[in-house]
């Protein structure tokens, strides 16, 4: 089956996800979609499938032009979609979720339904028991199970939404070869993914996105600097932060090994000096998180030691950490970090370092005017934090970080702001440097790694790599990040 | 929090007030009885006669502490549904108390050491509530409903077993206690002004303290987001369970005021909470968690619940009607909030 998208928009708030794309994949191919996380390859497959509706624009499918209310409604058109998490039902049985938005009768037919699920499963060496429960199967199962549920629902375009995040490399391996069997019996599949040396090994033609759109499309296999090239943007620039003068340790790791349901970081030491700033690279969930919460105290690492300022901090709960002089600073702004509801005069109040009973409303209202002056927030000191714009809530937080710190820990510190305050955010921020805080930040925007940190911990799938910034250049780090030089 | 601020939305709200009005007739109507005189009858019942007033006194007392309560927790985003059991607990501790100190102390110090009982009583409950959430995984609402089973059933066992009136127990209650241990009384105006004056305190206190102090603030921040609360270094489990621990000695002092209050029946029965804590649950809903505005609406819904007792005395009509046209006003508020901040947010698209 031909899917074109013509023209699709798509915008959330101020935020265009979608800009006018325009896409054509041929029946029967493996159609790559690479991008940057925030690209727009999740919304525009979203939209694909039924589950957003496009402001502006429109699908064809095979020439015929289609409306899209539901994904029930897609998947009975013949499209499906393979999500990012597994969207099923953990307490249910492997057949029962097959069974999930099959447009049956009212009477479920589990016995012949079930000898459709064995047959289906085989077709592609799946092993599953239609009787096991799902919550005891790994995430690579459920993703076969998935595949196997939308194929007996008679799709014939297959999106997977970057399936191989969570899995083993065998496992993989096998969705990879089911993939390219699916499409010798002329089904079409689109992958979603932002890893460059997956969809380069695996797709016959690639679609780059970034910032909405699509910035080009190419067919495989394509030297991997020139997708580099088309992800990230075309100047190449190199790291300047050269011998920079450093302090005492601040923070150490040593030996620590850190997991969650889905990746584990083995082994990782670390030393941090006073004064240092550190970049942690790599695409989203690749680790880097898991490491900059333990620093902080909100996870607790199973194996190693950490220490801030010498001290063994390794177990102790997060309010130690604060206490020891460790600041975070998270990513979700109205999810994590401010309060939606509060005006920055309560956001003030609340980060009074010496409180007594009563709230000093005038003393309150006189930082929130100053931090306002200070990091330049278009806002009153009255505004509640929701109603300030994106750009202004990523200021809010940076101005509510404690005045003196040891060692700063950010996700993504600069999001959603442009190049002038980027530039005098960082200002703020070397300054405090030179007074002996170390950084640690999280971020996605390569130039502002190699231009802003003296070294870069790559992260991919869990394991971790040191660069050292001096002379490395753009390309490199790109690479790097997709995956170069792990294997 | 500019309470008296008149809102886009007030429009909005008097028109679901009125509607409220409009259907609680239509109910009248399908029973029978001219609306119009059942409204008057409302009124009559509630501003009839001095003696009247005194009882919508007496219902109001209760609702005020407990909306008071309520408040607190509310800010804290958590819902206290327990609070039924917490009021029973506290009228359960202060009869306690009675019963073991009548006629060692001077009436005065024993009704005060019975008000600090009946606190520390539905305190207990509600930081056992607060204590199940946090440390048991319970759901606030499931622990609470849970804990007033356990509270009504506990009366039931007291009145007809160790506390049972001499001779043979009755669910009626236990033996009430004398005068003396009555809150005293204005000649001919059967209310203290004790018991509305604690109501006001807890409120003005309630409405400083979530205002104007740093406890305050923080248990908003927690409530209004717990994560980032958490990591702005909020000590949650403390500040939740002290969360818990206010609302229920408030409702526990509700709790004594529906023992020893002058038009109280002066004992413990079964379910003597009567539903005050979920009308106070109503009352907060339908003031938006505004303290000033929960001190009429609070009058307001003791006026409804007194003044339909006479639907049932004169006629022959279920005093619930009352609790009818108190359900159906905070329903259509409710969705006249939710109908509001839908057309918002369409806009906003």
């Amino acid at each position: 089956m031909k899917v074109e998208l013509r023209g699709i928009s798509k915008h959330f708030g101020p935020i265009r996800a979608n800009d006018g794309v325009t896409l054509s994949i041929e029946s029967g191919t493996l159609h790559g979609l690479l991008g940057e996380n925030g690209a727009g390859k999740s919304t525009l497959m979203k939209i694909l499938s039924g589950f957003l509706s496009p402001d502006r624009g429109e699908i064809l499918l095979d020439g015929k032009p289609i409306h899209l209310h539901s994904p029930a409604q897609s998947i009975a058109v013949g499209v499906g979609m393979l999500h990012q998490d597994p969207l099923d039902f953990s307490a249910l049985r492997v057949i029962d979720n097959f069974l999930l938005g099959s447009p049956e009768s009212w009477w479920l037919d589990r016995h012949r339904n079930r000898n459709r699920l064995i047959e289906l499963a085989s077709q592609f060496d799946f092993r599953l028991n239609p009787d096991a429960l799902l919550s005891d199967l790994s995430i690579g199962e459920r993703q076969q199970l998935e595949i196997i549920r939308l194929l007996g629902l008679g799709v014939r375009v297959l999106i997977l939404d970057e399936p191989t995040t969570a899995i083993s490399s065998q496992q993989k391996e096998k969705l990879f070869e089911t993939l390219r069997r699916l499409t010798e019996q002329g089904k079409t599949v689109i992958f979603v993914s932002h890893k460059l040396e997956e969809v380069r090994s695996l797709c016959s033609k690639v679609s780059v996105m970034a910032h909405g759109k699509i910035t080009g499309e190419v067919p495989m296999p394509l030297p991997t600097e020139e997708l580099v090239q088309m992800m990230f943007g075309q100047a190449v620039m190199v790291g300047k932060r050269c011998a920079v003068p450093l302090g005492d340790p601040v923070l150490e790791l040593e030996n620590v090994t850190v997991s969650d349901w889905r990746l584990e970081v083995k082994s990782l030491s670390l030393e941090v000096r006073a004064g240092e700033v550190i970049g942690l690279a790599g695409l989203e969930g690749s680790g880097q998180h898991l490491v900059l919460k333990s620093c902080a105290g909100l996870q607790r690492p199973s194996v190693g030691h950490i220490r801030i300022a010498t001290q063994e901090m390794t177990g102790r709960p997060y309010r130690d950490f604060t206490k020891a002089g460790v600041a975070y600073m998270p990513a979700g702004r109205l999810e994590e970090g401010l309060i939606a509801g509060m005006t920055l005069i309560e956001h003030a109040a609340l980060i009074d370092e010496n409180p007594r009973f009563f709230v000093d409303w005038a003393f309150a209202a006189k930082t929130a005017a100053q931090r306002i002056e200070a990091y330049n927030i278009k806002g009153q000191p009255g505004t509640l934090v929701e109603e300030l714009s994106g750009g202004n809530q990523q200021r809010t937080l940076l101005a509510l970080l404690p005045s003196q710190s040891r060692l700063l820990l950010m996700e993504h510190p600069t999001r959603g702001l442009d190049m002038e305050s980027t530039e005098y955010i960082w200002k703020l921020l070397l300054n405090r440097t030179q007074q002996g805080t170390a950084i640690l930040f999280i971020s996605s925007d390569l130039d502002e790694l190699l231009d802003r940190s003296d070294r870069i911990l790559i992260f991919f799938e869990g394991k971790v790599r040191m660069m050292e910034t001096c002379g490395t250049n753009l390309l490199q780090l790109g690479e790097s990040i997709g995956g170069k030089g792990f294997e | 929090m500019n309470n008296w601020e008149i809102h886009p939305s007030l429009v909005l709200r008097v028109f679901a007030i009125l509607l409220a009005l409009v259907f609680s007739a239509f109910i009248l109507l399908i029973l029978g009885t001219s609306p119009l005189d059942a409204f008057a009858l409302i009124l009559s019942g509630a501003f009839g006669s001095l003696a009247k007033l005194a009882y919508v006194m007496t219902a109001w007392a209760p609702l005020l502490l407990c909306s008071a309560g309520l408040l607190v927790t509310f800010a804290a985003g958590v819902w206290n549904i327990g609070i039924e059991g917490q009021i029973i607990m506290g009228a359960v501790f202060a009869t306690g108390l009675l019963q073991l100190l009548q006629d060692s102390l001077s009436p005065a110090a024993i009704l005060v050491l019975a008000a600090f009982a009946g606190l520390m009583g539905g305190a207990l409950w509600g930081i056992l509530a607060g204590a199940l959430k946090l440390y048991g995984n319970v759901n606030e609402i499931f622990g609470g409903l849970g804990l007033n089973f356990i509270a009504g059933s506990l009366t039931v066992y007291l009145v007809l077993g160790p506390w049972k009136r001499p001779g043979i127990g009755s669910t009626s209650g236990t033996q009430p206690f004398p005068p003396s241990l009555w809150l005293p009384a204005f000649n001919g105006f059967q209310v203290s002004p004790i018991e509305v004056l604690l109501g006001l305190v807890a409120m003005s206190l309630v409405a400083l303290a979530l205002r104007g102090t740093h406890f305050g603030l923080k248990l908003r921040a927690i409530g209004k987001n717990l994560r980032a609360a958490f990591l702005k270094g909020i000590p949650l489990n403390q500040y939740m369970l002290l969360a818990f621990g206010l609302c229920g000695g408030l409702a526990g002092l509700a709790g004594w005021v529906l023992v020893v209050g002058t038009s109280a029946r002066h004992n413990l029965f079964p379910l003597i909470s009567s539903g005050y804590g979920f009308l106070a649950i109503l009352v907060v809903l339908l003031t938006n968690l505004s303290a000033l505005w929960s001190v009429p609406i609070s009058f307001f819904f003791a006026v409804i619940s007194m003044g339909s007792l006479q639907l049932a005395l004169q006629r022959q009509l279920d005093s619930s009607l009352g609790g009818v046209i108190q359900g159906m006003l905070v329903l259509l508020v409710l969705v006249a909030k939710g109908f509001q901040s839908r057309t918002l947010s369409r806009r906003e698209r």
